[in-house]
């Protein structure tokens, strides 16, 4: 018998033990197998760090009514498919697929899957199996985005960004707006790295973003390489994903938290209890989807007090990260005052708002 | 004292048993390091070895992951034997998978038997271009073709992540990074019902057996090797060594853009931001560890691709995170160039090394 097994058949016993008072039919019951496709190593300290802290909770929720397994480090691109189908012609009943790129391998296998449901993470396209989910992260900007304007000394914010799409545009905007709201003199230069996760190009372009007079760096990008070199360099910034106040315990001022724990533990219960059906899921700060850990000893309170109240008011609904009026790099006005942009607008943001240095590759 | 003397003539007995060498030494290594980890030996070798292949589903999925290699490493292992060092396959390959794939969006929606023709020509004359770049700076100017070759795969990189967040974006696609998907007439027809299994494995055979002849049987073959060996007894023979240079670049070129339309027309379908997990790179691995000969190359291809599928299979059923899968790989690679060691030299037996006059 292999150790595995042996594992298992020990904690079925044990756990069969524990409930048997109470339930007989959890033994009989097969385990709900769920998987996971990551686009980064489970060690990136930032998104799949995040989603496999997820998968980690639906162990410790569901224990041994589930099982889960995931692949790490899957390229965006002829190999999805591959791995998507293996999970599904493997016994897996919910399969979260969890970066942009797996969206049409994640359609294309669902066809073929009838039975198996599927989550893609980030994208739009769903079916009768496929649901899609996300998380407001531009509520999250919105509130490092007034921090970093109030706590700026030369009026310059270096923004090291991934990938020229929607979200990230967004991201970008929803911090620049919220920053000139409290600084109207502060300037946000964008650096695209054309990666996720690629620790020595973001933290290329964190040191030539502070050499051009950037006090303050924040990335929409997955490593925590940025905030170790404005550790390094005696400057601000704002952790991605998850809590990296462990790489920069002074530069760190708060950080924008991924938290898709209470998702997945709520989408695995569906499936155990037979209720799952596709939809779309974009969640932000209210449901805690968008968390933050503590702000850094150094937040001065004025800032902490005023990252709150924009914090409280995107919670409770009276305040939007995109409210007009909003200008465009030009000076234009794209959103007249009192207006807010809905989702099909957020959905397919493709320019910078004033504020903004540069132009948006395209 | 134990030392390394010079056979001499390399041993064909070698020749053969050194990758059976290296594979049980392979297999004794993964025994130590799964015992060390915990992971009985027997489910991580089924999971490498077995699992992947026990269908015929991942049979076609070994041949689909193999075909870039094949087609790569065939036509690079063609240029090495001439002393040509092409590493920017990578990027011949991305220019390839742009220009085949602009030919298929250009005839959208035509339903037409010419579309996947002229798509495949686009994509071997895009690789050509790329890699005749290096070649008109070797043969003009003397510039090294490994640096040039290796630089341009960047440019390509860049080039295609511009294309698809610009000019060729999908017009429905919320801004997001990719072209459409292809239409029908412009993808790969498939061999087998049910797999992803296309047209392209076949041409890579194809390719197999065109890259055996030209070198045993032809006397541009000849040519190439007696260069490589020999360059001087080449250019007394009246071979051109600049003709040589540009045939040896422009093949590898045109195999590497045809083996990224493979890709784009084959199982990925449309054009992203990365068409290739590298395979330009693994390719030159590839062509080493098949000895530089078509039929190694395809060994070794089907070694290298069953070690990826492994890993993946050895992630989901024994929850084994990749970096084994990396260690395990490089394990196998170690030990294959480690025995050809012994195809050129013997170990013997010696009082004092100091003895040994030809010793390492």
């Amino acid at each position: 018998m292999s150790i595995s097994l042996f594992l298992k058949r020990v904690s079925l016993i044990a756990g069969t033990a524990l409930v048997s008072a109470a339930a007989l039919s959890a033994q009989a019951a097969d385990p709900v197998k769920v998987g996971f496709v990551y686009v980064g190593p489970v060690g990136d300290h930032g998104w799949t760090y995040r989603h496999d802290i997820g998968r980690q909770a639906i162990d410790a929720a569901l224990g041994d009514k589930v099982e889960t397994s995931y692949i790490e480090s899957v390229a965006e691109g002829a190999d999805a498919e591959r791995v998507i189908r293996k999970l599904a012609s493997s016994g897996h009943d919910l399969i979260f697929t969890t970066s942009f790129g797996y969206m049409n391998p994640t359609i294309k296998v669902a066809k073929d899957f009838p039975d198996v449901k599927f989550e893609h993470a980030t994208g739009y396209k769903r079916a009768e199996n496929v649901s899609t989910y996300g998380a407001r992260f531009y509520e999250g900007r919105a509130v490092i985005g007034t921090m970093a304007g109030m706590m700026t000394k030369t009026n310059t914010i270096g923004y090291i960004a991934s990938f020229p799409i929607p979200e990230v545009v967004r991201g970008i905007n929803a911090f620049t707006i919220a920053m000139r709201k409290v600084n109207p003199d502060a300037e946000v230069k964008v650096v695209w790295v054309n990666s996720w996760y690629d620790p020595g190009k973001e933290a290329d372009a964190a040191k030539a973003l502070i050499d051009q007079g950037a006090d303050i760096v924040t990335q929409h990008t997955d490593s925590p390489a940025p905030l170790q070199v404005a550790e390094e360099r005696g400057v601000m910034g704002f952790g991605q994903a998850s809590d990296m106040i462990a790489f920069a315990p002074k530069a760190q001022l708060t950080s924008i938290i991924d938290d898709w724990d209470q998702y997945y533990i709520d989408r695995t219960q569906a499936v155990l209890d037979g209720t799952w059906e596709s939809q779309d899921t974009w969640d932000g700060i209210a449901s805690g989807m968008v968390a933050f850990p503590e702000y850094s000893a150094d937040v001065p309170e004025d800032v902490k007090a005023a990252a709150e109240v924009i914090r409280e008011g995107i919670v409770d609904g009276t305040l939007h990260p995109f409210q007009g009026p909003i200008l465009d790099q030009a000076g234009t006005e794209i959103l007249a005052s009192g207006e807010v942009l809905d989702d099909q607008a957020l959905l397919g943001m493709n320019y910078y708002v004033q504020g903004v240095q540069g132009d948006l590759p395209k | 004292m134990i030392a390394l003397q010079r056979r001499a003539s390399p041993s064909r007995l070698m020749g053969y048993l050194a990758p059976v060498l290296a594979l049980g030494c392979t297999l004794v290594a993964g025994l130590i390091l799964f015992a060390l980890l915990g992971v009985p030996v027997g489910l991580a070798f089924h999971a490498y070895f077995i699992e992947p292949i026990s269908s015929v589903y991942g049979l076609s999925e070994l041949a689909v992951k193999a075909t870039p290699l094949v087609i790569i490493g065939v036509a690079l292992s063609i240029g090495f034997r001439a002393q040509v060092w092409n590493i920017g396959a990578e990027g011949q390959l991305i220019l390839g998978g742009i220009t085949g794939a602009a030919v298929g969006l250009f005839f959208y929606e035509v339903d037409s038997w010419y579309v996947l023709p002229l798509m495949i020509l686009a994509s071997v004359l895009g690789g050509m271009v790329w890699a005749g770049v290096p070649a008109l700076l070797k043969t003009r100017l003397g510039v090294n073709e490994i640096l040039t070759s290796l630089m341009l795969t960047y440019v390509a990189a860049l080039l295609l992540s511009w294309l698809v967040a610009g000019p060729m974006r999908d017009p429905d696609g919320f801004n997001f990074p990719e072209s459409r998907l292809f239409h029908d007439a412009a993808l790969l027809p498939r061999i087998v019902d049910g797999t992803r299994l296309h047209l392209g494995a076949v041409i890579a055979l194809g390719i197999v057996v065109a890259g055996w002849l030209l070198l045993s049987r032809t006397l541009l073959g000849f040519a190439l090797r007696v260069n490589g060996m020999a360059p001087k007894a080449g250019a007394h023979a009246g071979f051109s060594q600049t003709r040589l240079v540009w045939i040896a670049l422009l093949m590898g070129g045109g195999c590497a853009g045809l083996a990224g339309l493979f890709e784009v027309a084959g199982p990925i379908g449309q054009l992203l931001p990365s068409i290739s997990p590298g395979y330009g790179f693994t390719a030159i691995i590839v062509a080493f560890l098949g000895r530089l000969h078509p039929v190694g190359v395809l060994v070794a291809a089907l070694i290298m691709a069953l070690s990826y599928l492994g890993g993946e299979s050895a992630q989901i059923t024994l929850n084994l995170p990749l970096a084994v899968t990396g260690v395990f790989q490089g394990m196998l690679l170690f030990f294959l160039l480690a025995a050809d060691v012994l195809i050129n030299y013997s170990f013997v037996w010696t009082r004092k090394a100091t003895q040994q006059v030809e010793s390492l």
